[in-house]
């Protein structure tokens, strides 16, 4: 589907089902320069259980018009304009990596927009190396390959993806590679930039939930403790083996997590 | 029963009934998709079936390809003779004829097609310059990296969309399993195309799935997985696979012992009164000598074809006294091979058709296997001299 956000286009798929006013909308934001089809099953699995689906291409993202914006605060006042633009009240928000950023600090600046928050690799802050960060903005191929070596666990090196005959490590490559030019730095940068978080989790009103992988190691398990601190409603799943592009990776356990989190949290 | 309900609608992933996927199979399309550098494959029952799957998921009747003229046999017979009667039309170019692939494309073409070294004239396109034509029209490029295979040339990094192998052949590298594979980029935009409704227009098979807007960079294997091999069947077998995947594990140093035979045996023919000319791109007189060295610096493979002195009959003696070179239409066994394509995998063809594709009377084509080379070029040599009596 395509709406328009802020005099943009703005690319989203509803998971196979046309969004239903009547259901609860489930939001979720991608990662560094990904797009929305990296919650390609998770977004066919809730539209057909119950909820409205929309995973956005962030502007200037996959098939969304516009720039990429410059910082966590922007991307989150977008998802508020977002939200306005489709006319819902208020969404269950899944972020991953930068998204997870993203849904934290839309759920502490526009609580009342945020039903329950959703981080999938998740991290009060996610510092990049200034030489990750270098090879980003000199659009040096080694950014890609160096982010999908780190952000994949050990054993989805080897294969055994989910979905039969998908390489993982080439197909995130791939969409690294299709993003415009200077998006993965800016969005690198954006996180970079990003240093209120463990403040913001003091904010947020909302049931929250944690997905981490045991073997990711750009936002490992100690970067999220400042959440599990300050979130006042925190509930936090770690999947075995998983890494940082654990929705790809382990797509049904995140699925089943978030699927528990949201009937436990919808009034019954 | 709600997880086999989520397979079923593409909410899981997993494999449901060994027609569309198997975990054997699986872990050989992974390890393709990553020697190629593409997003995902499919393996199929043969390198035939690859290629008409890739077809099938693109196109509909009224639709029409633009071919290189220099092919196997097999893919000439689809392309030209089986396909038209389905409502798909052929235009062939000779692969040399790189302005003739740009004047060939209709508004109704949705595939350029070729070989990376042509069948049996070993001819290498201009692929970065084709690849650039088809794209200009909205139209992705499909390639045949059988002969090549990705330890020489991995087409995705010059343009290419798709790619189809017989795994039979050097991925295999013992001919005792029959099989193909079809390769997505994951490159070519479908959506800004707007010529292939397939992939980006609701599907009724699943309540309306687009697959570009769910799927993105892979639609085009998705599709290809979930209605091909459900519709049109022609999976690869599991033992098959397994087999297979024991080739993928030697298939580096397998290439490079192919590459060093073959280069000797070039040497050999080269110097021999009974050979009227050889074809192999690394010959300084092969009209792609300069492309080959660009494209495929580490080898140009292990099929060369040359021409022997006093035709049907001195070919016919050649082959007749071979005893390490086996006489077999395949190539790329670990086992020398060798063919004479006029009278075998081209016999179809009529003479305007035969040179077309660039196969004489007098053509015989070698497989260069993995043997002790003087074992090799002492069999030629009896060829040779039988070829004279």
């Amino acid at each position: 589907m395509r709406i328009e956000v802020d005099r943009a286009a703005v690319s989203a798929t509803t998971g196979g089902r046309p969004p239903d006013p009547d259901r609860p909308l489930v939001l979720f934001l991608h990662g560094a320069a990904l797009d929305r089809t990296v919650w390609q099953l998770q977004t066919r699995y809730f539209s057909h259980h119950g909820y409205s689906v929309m995973a956005v291409d962030l502007p200037g993202h996959g098939r969304s018009g516009g720039a990429p914006l410059s910082s966590i605060k922007t991307y989150s006042d977008w998802v508020a304009s977002l939200l306005a633009s489709a006319g819902y009240s208020s969404a269950h928000v899944v972020g991953h990596s930068m998204g997870g950023l993203i849904a934290l600090d839309t759920a502490s600046r526009h609580p009342g927009l945020v039903s329950t928050l959703t981080m999938v690799g998740p991290a009060a802050a996610i510092p990049v190396h200034p030489a990750l960060l270098a090879a980003a903005e000199a659009g040096d191929h080694i950014a890609y390959e160096l982010m999908a070596s780190w952000g994949h666990g050990r054993r989805s090196h080897l294969g055994g993806h989910q979905t039969p005959g998908i390489w993982m490590m080439g197909s995130t490559i791939r969409l690294w590679e299709r993003a415009a030019e200077g998006v993965l730095a800016s969005d690198l940068r954006a996180c970079d930039g990003y240093r209120r978080g463990a403040e913001a989790a003091t904010e947020v009103r909302c049931p929250s939930l944690l997905i981490s992988g045991s073997r990711d190691v750009m936002t490992p398990h100690r970067a999220a403790a400042p959440l599990r601190r300050n979130l006042r409603d925190v509930r936090e799943v770690v999947i075995e083996g998983a890494g940082h592009i654990m929705i790809v990776e382990q797509p049904d356990p995140v699925i089943d997590a978030l699927a528990g989190f949201l009937a436990d949290s919808s009034p019954s | 029963m709600e997880h086999a309900a989520g397979l079923f609608n593409l909410e899981r992933q997993g494999h449901i009934y060994s027609r569309i996927s198997n975990p054997t199979v699986a872990a050989l399309e992974e390890r393709l998709a990553a020697l190629e550098g593409g997003v995902g494959a499919i393996a199929t029952a043969s390198g035939m079936s690859a290629m008409f799957l890739a077809i099938a998921t693109l196109m509909g009747s009224g639709s029409h390809i633009v071919s290189s003229s220099s092919l196997y046999g097999g893919s000439n017979n689809l392309l030209g003779t089986t396909l038209p009667r389905f409502g798909i039309e052929t235009t062939f170019v000779h692969p040399r004829d790189t302005d003739g692939f740009r004047d060939a494309i209709r508004p109704e073409t949705r595939l350029v097609f070729g070989e990376t070294l042509g069948n049996p004239g070993l001819e290498i396109m201009d692929v970065t310059a084709v690849a650039e034509i088809a794209h200009e029209a909205g139209v992705p490029f499909m390639l045949d990296n059988t002969f090549a295979t990705p330890y020489l040339f991995r087409p995705f990094e010059w343009g290419v969309d798709l790619i189809y192998h017989s795994i039979t052949k050097f991925i295999g590298g013992h001919g005792v399993a029959i099989g193909g594979a079809l390769i997505d980029g994951g490159t070519f935009d479908w959506d800004a195309s707007g010529r292939f409704p397939t992939l980006t227009e609701p599907y009724p098979s699943y309540h309306g799935l687009k697959f570009t807007e769910e799927f993105g960079t892979q639609a085009f294997i998705i599709r290809a997985r979930v209605e091909g091999l459900r519709d049109f069947g022609a999976p690869l077998a599991p033992q098959n696979a397994f087999y297979i995947l024991q080739g993928t594990e030697t298939l580096s140093v397998r290439m490079q012992k192919h590459i060093e035979n073959t280069r000797k045996v070039v040497e050999f023919l080269d110097g021999r009164d009974e050979v009227a000319w050889i074809s192999y791109p690394e010959l300084a007189d092969h009209p792609d000598h300069d492309r080959a060295a660009q494209l495929m610096p580490d080898g140009c493979g292990a099929i060369l074809a040359f021409g022997i002195e006093g035709g049907r009959d001195a070919g016919r003696r050649f082959i007749e006294r071979l005893q390490v070179f086996s006489h077999l239409a395949n190539v790329g066994d670990a086992k020398s091979l060798v063919i004479h394509p006029a009278s075998t995998t081209h016999s179809t063809m009529d003479a305007d058709q035969l040179a077309r594709a660039g196969v004489g009377e007098d053509l015989v084509r070698l497989s260069v296997g993995l043997e002790d080379s003087s074992d090799l070029l002492g069999d030629l040599a009896a060829g040779l001299r039988a070829s004279r009596r």
